[in-house]
């Protein structure tokens, strides 16, 4: 009872969010049209900036450095991707954007795949202090990433890591388990008993239960997930500096945009096509994938 | 309830779950997590604060010298403050900001649309963020044409341009608005999934009795969704506490808008000072055990219900 209950409670907030309902009773009295216009205005002063950037790294060098994006949209217009074409060519940005896929892939699955492990045995298996370890796990949500910077850079240092692909799979997959085995277990908990013990009775290994029939049912958790594992990575810069910042074959993109806003301060065209470059990605997972990371956004923020 | 339906399994078949007790190959499946754990959580918290209390290569014990650095050095002490200013302000701008709009989205037929164009920023890294209000806070000399958007805008009602970035009268809350626009959608993402939450009769029972709008709010949504917006505004402050990126891009932490986890990096990696960047490191931990202990007494609560 008390499990259908919790699962409940994800898919009711999920779907809260899915097919808002009719709602509004707090501006009910408010002038329907007043209260567009205002959030009209908002979702407009928040969408600026980004649009600005994007139309100016399409603008020729001479044209930025002169005058505002915005005189740009008016014709004639002289619009150029040479600016994509510089910095994937000249400043090592395509290099960036590969080293970038290259750490964040293995650095998403690899937390989720042991997460996933951890999470089953810590849901529906009996051993020895699991309690105690699975709030050991909670308590390591919200440590700073900064209080293991300095010991594993000496331990990366002695073992040759530092400013390979590998120092970043390693750090990253380790700083997204607690998150990984904390949503997941939830998740895995209030799947229904039933299920796990027809399984058992039927004579399931706990190996078949788990990849016949918990994973499939964890898709939706799993891809939530997935997308805010593989957006932290490719969006992180902290980690990737420590590691592989003096290394710029391995460094992913923001470590080189991060650069050439130093190096470049002033070649503002080299910037506004590499930063829009390093969005990309995250921008085409987001929009294509809003759904799951919005469950994955509710899921997690009970770790507030 | 419950006991009935499990009474009901027990009578049939046993419960298969309850008779695999103490399997220890569970241990094979949780060795992976638990190790890496064990060496990036445990081991560097014990590490670093060994550390904190050693000199900058570690070679020496050196007491409370590196906290005393901390606590009293000029330069910190404004990376203190500031790290200060960033939680005040920044935790009241996102959460404040995310419960207003959630409030009127809730009121409208685009509600869809407007949330996305303020959830977006949340797919953009830190990095690409600054990078696109460098170009919102751009400052070219009074006279010439100015190609930011905030210094032309404002020149549009005669004000004279400003050095959003680099003037320590104001460059910190220029930043503060960076990390505004990033994540206010997060909170109004959740407060509104809370705010659709509350039951249709609580609100029209209010009304029934005759609570105005603002009594409405204050008295009956805030309180009911106060829960999440302790869960947002926790979660910010984890966020501003660790708050790195924006002011590596933006300033460096110079014009006076260092924080802790400026001076870290800094200390770390171009100083090479590992007593002084592990001192920072467990200042930065010991804020957050609070919160720590929370969660942990939440998820025993739970589990108690279960």
């Amino acid at each position: 009872m008390s499990t259908t209950e919790q699962r409940a409670v994800p898919a009711a907030r999920a779907k809260a969010v899915a097919q808002p309902r009719e709602g509004g009773y707090f501006l009910r009295s408010f002038n329907n049209s007043l209260v567009t216009i205002l959030v009209v205005v908002i979702a407009l002063l928040w969408s600026i900036p980004t649009f600005g950037l994007f139309i100016s790294s399409f603008r020729p060098p001479q044209a930025i450095a002169a005058s505002g994006w915005w005189t740009g949209l008016v014709p004639p217009w002289q619009f150029t991707i040479q600016n994509y074409v510089n910095v994937i060519q000249a400043n090592g940005l395509g290099q960036a954007f590969i080293n970038s896929l290259i750490i964040s892939i293995p650095a998403t699955i690899l937390p989720i795949l042991f997460g996933s492990f951890a999470a089953f045995a810590f849901a529906w298996m009996n051993f020895p202090f699991r309690n105690t370890l699975f709030f050991g796990v909670v308590a390591m949500l919200v440590i700073p990433n900064q209080i293991a910077l300095a010991p594993i850079l000496y331990w990366f240092t002695q073992l040759g890591l530092t400013g390979t692909y590998a120092a970043l799979w390693i750090a990253h997959t380790a700083f997204g388990l607690p998150f990984a085995v904390f949503l997941l277990r939830n998740f895995f908990a209030a799947l229904p008993k039933d299920l796990m013990e027809s399984a058992y009775i039927d004579g399931a290994s706990n190996f078949r239960t788990f990849w016949t029939i918990i994973i499939p049912l964890s898709v939706p958790a799993l891809a939530s997930l997935a997308i805010f594992q593989f957006m932290w990575v490719w969006n992180d810069l902290l980690i990737a500096l420590i590691f592989v910042g003096g290394n710029q074959s391995v460094a992913p993109m923001t470590v080189v945009v991060a650069d050439l806003v130093g190096s470049y301060g002033e070649n503002w065209q080299l910037l506004t096509a590499a930063s829009f470059l390093s969005m990309a990605l995250p921008l085409v997972v987001f929009f294509s994938m809003q759904r799951y990371f919005v469950r994955g956004i509710l899921a997690g923020s009970v770790k507030g | 309830m419950a006991t009935v339906a499990r009474e009901r399994v027990a009578a049939t078949a046993p419960p298969a779950r309850e008779k695999r007790k103490f399997s220890w190959l569970a241990l094979l499946w949780i060795a992976p997590a638990v190790i890496l754990i064990l060496a990036f959580f445990i081991y560097p918290l014990i590490q670093t604060l060994i550390y904190s209390f050693q000199n900058a290569d570690s070679t020496a014990f050196v007491g409370l010298k590196n906290y005393q650095f901390v606590f009293t050095d000029p330069a910190m002490l404004d990376a203190l403050r500031n790290n200060l200013l960033w939680l005040v302000l920044g935790t009241i701008l996102t959460v404040g900001l995310g419960l207003i709009v959630a409030v009127l989205v809730d009121r409208v037929k685009i509600e869809a649309i407007i949330k996305s164009a303020l959830f977006v920023p949340m797919a953009i890294s830190f990095v690409g963020a600054s990078v696109i209000w460098k170009f919102v806070y751009d400052y070219e000399p009074s006279g010439s044409t100015q190609i930011g958007l905030l210094n032309a805008f404002l020149g549009l009602f005669g004000i004279q341009p400003q050095a959003w970035l680099t003037n320590p009268a104001f460059n910190n809350f220029a930043l503060i608005v960076i990390y505004t626009w990033m994540w206010t959608g997060f909170s109004m993402v959740i407060i509104s999934a809370a705010l659709k939450g509350i039951p249709d009769d609580v609100i029209e029972a209010a009304k029934m009795d005759g609570a105005g709008r603002f009594t409405l709010f204050w008295r009956i949504m805030v309180p009911m969704i106060a829960p999440t917006l302790g869960v947002v505004t926790t979660t910010m402050v984890i966020n501003i506490l660790k708050i790195f990126d924006v002011i590596y891009v933006e300033t460096g932490g110079n014009y006076g808008t260092n924080v802790v986890a400026m001076e870290f990096y800094n200390q770390l990696f171009n100083f090479n000072n590992y007593g002084r960047g592990s001192a920072l490191a467990i200042l930065l931990t010991v804020v957050v055990v609070p919160v720590m202990i929370i969660n942990v007494r939440r998820m025993r609560r739970e589990e108690q219900g279960r």
